[in-house]
C-alpha cells in the first residue's frame, strides 16, 4: 500500500478549556478528493485547523508526506505545499482582487509576476475573477468572494488544498459553478480535503470519505459506498442523501 | 499530484453580477477644507488666516509623524501600545545630546547636517529601543488588551525615569538652528521656516508610507494583515517578522517625531511623550484605528484646529480635540477611515 499524502493518528486538540477533537484517525490518500462530514460541532473546521497548525494539536501525530506536521508553524505548514481555504473565505476585502492574487503567489512581488498561463487557467474556471480584477474583493458577491478564495488557493502549484464548507450560503447556480470547477481540479487528481454539509456536492466530488461526531471519525469508507447506503447516511449524519436531491 | 493549468477548460462560472466600483473616499478630505474655508470668515484677516493654517498643518504633520506608527501598530498588531510617548521623549533627548555637541558648526548646510544626524540618531536609538520593548513588554501579552495598557504604561514610566537619570529631570531647550530660524512671508503672513520644514518632512514621510503601503509586497502584507493575520499566515507569510519590522519602524518615526516635536516647542521636558502621547490617541481614534490616511487627514485637522481655536477662543482650544473627535466618531463611529475588519 503506497504512503497516504496526509496522515493523522490519534490527534486530540484542546481550545482554551475545551477538549475538540478526541483522536481523530484519518488519512488522505494522494490525487483524491477526501470528504470529511459530519454535523454542525462534529470537529471538522477543527480538524482542518490543526492540520494547518492554527491550534495546536494536544497529542497525536500528523504526518505529511511521512514527516512531522504537529509543532510546525501555520507558515511552515504552508510553505510544505498546503493551501487552506477557511470558512469564512478568508478573503482581504480591502484589497483588490489582483492583490489577493499577488498574496497568494508567494514568488511573485507584484502582479506583473503572475504565472499568466495559471492565470488564464483560473479566468477559465471562474471567468467573474478576470472581470473583477481590479475590484476591491470585499465588493464581490458571496460567490465570487469563494471563487476568490479557492483561486488563491491553486494560484501556485499545491500538493494539498483544505477547503471549509465552500457552498455554505451560496446560491445552487453558484454553488454548481463550484463543483465544475472542483471536478476540474480532480480531474487532473488534485488532492483536496472537502468540508462539506451540502450532499450534492459532497456525492459528486468525493472519492473517499471520513464522517466525523463528537470530535472523533466515527466512519471511514468509499464515498460511493456511504451515497448508496440510505441506513448508513441515517445513522452517521442523521439523515439520508436521498432527501437531499 | 498538484494542481496543473495544462488542460484548462471553462466551467459555467459566470457570476458576473454588477460591483460597485471603487471609489475615493473625498468626504473627510472635503471636511478638512471646510474647516479651513469656515475659520476664514471667522479670523476675519486672511494673512491671519493663512499663518493660522500654516502652522496647523505643520502642527499636524509633526503629530502625523509620532501617530502614524503608532496606529501601523495598533492596526496590525492589535496592540495599544501606550508607551509609544517613550520613543518620542527619547528623540526629543537624542535629539538635545546630538545637536547639543554640534552646537558649533558653522554655516546653513553644516547646522542642517546637525539636524538631519539628530532625526537619523533619534530614529535608530528609539527603534532600537522599539525592538526590546516589544520583545520584552509586548509579545508576553499579545492578544490581552488590558495587559497591553498596564504593561506598557508601566513602560512608558520607567523610560521616562531612565531619560531622567541620563538627560535629568529638568527642562532642556531645543533651540532651532539658526538656518531654520526666521520666517517667510506672503503679503503680510509669516510663514515660519521650521513650519515649511516640518511640513516637507511630514509629506515626504506620508509619501514613503504611501509608497511602501501600495506598491510593495511588504505593503501588500501589512495591509492584510491588518485586516486577517491567520490568513497571511495560512498564506505562508511569517508575521511575527512583519510584526517586529512594524513595532521597530513605528518606535522609530516616534523618534523622529520627537525631535520635531522638540523642535516646535524649543524645549524638551522628560514628560514630552505623554503629552503628546493623549494627542496622537485622539488623532488615531479620528482617523480609524489601523487607517495611514485617516491618521494623516485626522493629523491635520486636529493641528488646523488647534490652532484657530487658539486664536479664536483660546479657552475652547484646550478641549477642541475632544470635541473634534466626539463630532467624528458620532458621524463615522469607526473614524474618518474605517479599517475592514474593526
Amino acid at each position: 500500500m503506497t504512503q497516504p499524502l496526509l496522515e493523522l493518528r490519534g490527534v486530540h486538540t484542546h481550545i482554551g478549556a475545551y477538549h475538540i477533537l478526541h483522536g481523530v484517525d484519518f488519512v488522505v490518500p494522494e490525487g483524491e478528493v477526501t470528504m470529511l462530514l459530519g454535523r454542525n460541532g462534529a470537529g471538522k473546521s477543527t480538524t482542518l485547523r490543526t492540520i494547518m497548525g492554527l491550534w495546536k494539536a494536544s497529542a497525536g501525530e500528523l504526518r505529511f508526506r511521512g514527516e512531522r506536521l504537529d509543532g510546525l508553524a501555520t507558515p511552515d505548514v504552508a510553505a510544505r505545499g498546503i493551501a487552506y481555504v477557511p470558512e469564512n473565505m478568508g478573503i482581504f476585502s480591502d484589497l483588490t482582487v489582483q492583490e489577493n492574487m499577488v498574496l497568494a503567489a508567494r514568488a511573485a512581488r507584484h502582479a506583473g509576476e503572475l504565472d499568466c498561463t495559471r492565470l488564464d487557467w483560473i479566468f477559465g474556471l471562474f471567468p467573474a475573477l478576470r472581470k473583477f480584477w481590479l475590484y476591491p474583493a470585499g465588493k464581490l458577491s458571496g460567490g465570487q468572494k469563494q471563487m476568490l478564495a479557492v483561486a488563491r488557493a491553486i494560484c501556485e502549484p499545491r500538493a494539498l488544498i483544505l477547503i471549509d464548507e465552500p457552498s455554505k450560503g451560496l446560491a445552487p447556480s453558484i454553488i454548481q459553478n463550484l463543483i465544475t470547477a472542483f471536478t476540474e481540479l480532480k480531474r487532473q487528481r488534485t488532492t483536496i480535503v472537502l468540508v462539506e454539509q451540502n450532499f450534492t456536492m459532497a456525492r459528486a466530488l468525493g472519492d473517499s470519505v471520513a464522517v466525523m461526531d463528537d470530535g472523533r471519525i466515527v466512519h471511514r469508507g468509499a464515498m460511493r459506498e456511504l451515497a448508496e447506503d440510505d441506513a448508513l447516511q441515517q445513522r452517521l449524519l442523521g439523515l439520508s442523501l436521498g432527501a437531499h436531491q | 499530484m498538484t494542481t496543473s493549468p495544462a488542460t484548462a477548460t471553462t466551467t459555467g462560472a459566470t457570476d458576473t453580477q454588477a460591483v460597485p466600483r471603487s471609489r475615493f473616499d473625498w468626504k473627510p478630505l472635503a471636511l478638512l477644507v471646510a474647516l479651513a474655508a469656515l475659520a476664514l470668515p471667522l479670523v476675519g484677516n486672511p494673512s491671519t488666516w493663512l499663518t493660522l493654517t500654516a502652522a496647523g498643518l505643520a502642527m499636524g504633520l509633526i503629530v502625523f509623524i509620532t501617530a502614524s506608527g503608532l496606529t501601523l501598530v495598533f492596526g496590525l498588531m492589535d496592540v495599544l501600545n501606550f508607551g509609544h510617548g517613550v520613543f518620542i521623549a527619547l528623540g526629543a533627548f537624542v535629539a538635545t545630546s546630538v545637536m547639543g555637541a554640534a552646537s558649533g558648526w558653522q554655516g546653513g548646510a553644516a547646522q542642517l547636517g546637525a539636524m538631519f544626524l539628530a532625526m537619523l540618531a533619534a530614529m535608530t536609538l528609539a527603534g532600537a529601543v522599539g525592538l526590546a520593548f516589544e520583545r520584552v513588554m509586548v509579545r508576553p501579552v499579545y492578544g490581552q488588551h488590558l495587559k497591553q495598557i498596564l504593561i506598557t504604561m508601566g513602560g512608558m514610566i520607567i523610560g521616562e525615569e531612565i531619560i531622567k537619570v541620563i538627560w535629568g529631570p529638568q527642562q532642556i531647550p531645543l533651540p532651532l538652528p539658526e538656518v531654520v530660524r526666521g520666517a517667510w512671508f506672503i503679503g503680510d503672513a509669516a510663514i515660519e521656516r521650521y513650519r515649511v520644514l516640518a511640513m516637507a518632512i511630514g509629506l515626504v514621510v506620508f509619501a514613503l508610507l504611501v509608497y511602501t503601503l501600495n506598491r510593495t509586497k511588504i505593503g501588500l502584507l501589512i495591509r492584510a494583515g491588518v485586516q486577517d493575520r491567520e490568513m497571511v499566515e495560512s498564506l505562508g507569510y511569517r508575521i511575527r517578522r512583519l510584526f517586529v519590522g512594524v513595532f521597530v519602524a513605528g518606535s522609530a518615526l516616534a523618534g523622529l517625531g520627537g525631535v520635531m516635536w522638540g523642535l516646535f516647542q524649543q524645549n524638551v521636558v522628560p514628560q514630552i511623550g505623554a503629552q503628546v502621547n493623549v494627542l496622537i490617541f485622539i488623532v488615531i481614534i479620528i482617523g480609524g484605528l489601523g487607517s495611514t490616511l485617516g491618521c494623516f487627514i485626522g493629523a491635520l485637522m486636529v493641528g488646523v484646529l488647534a490652532n484657530y481655536t487658539g486664536y479664536l477662543a483660546p479657552k475652547v482650544a484646550l478641549f477642541s480635540n475632544i470635541g473634534l473627535m466626539v463630532a467624528i466618531l458620532l458621524w463615522r463611529p469607526q473614524g474618518l477611515y474605517p479599517v475592514t475588519n474593526r
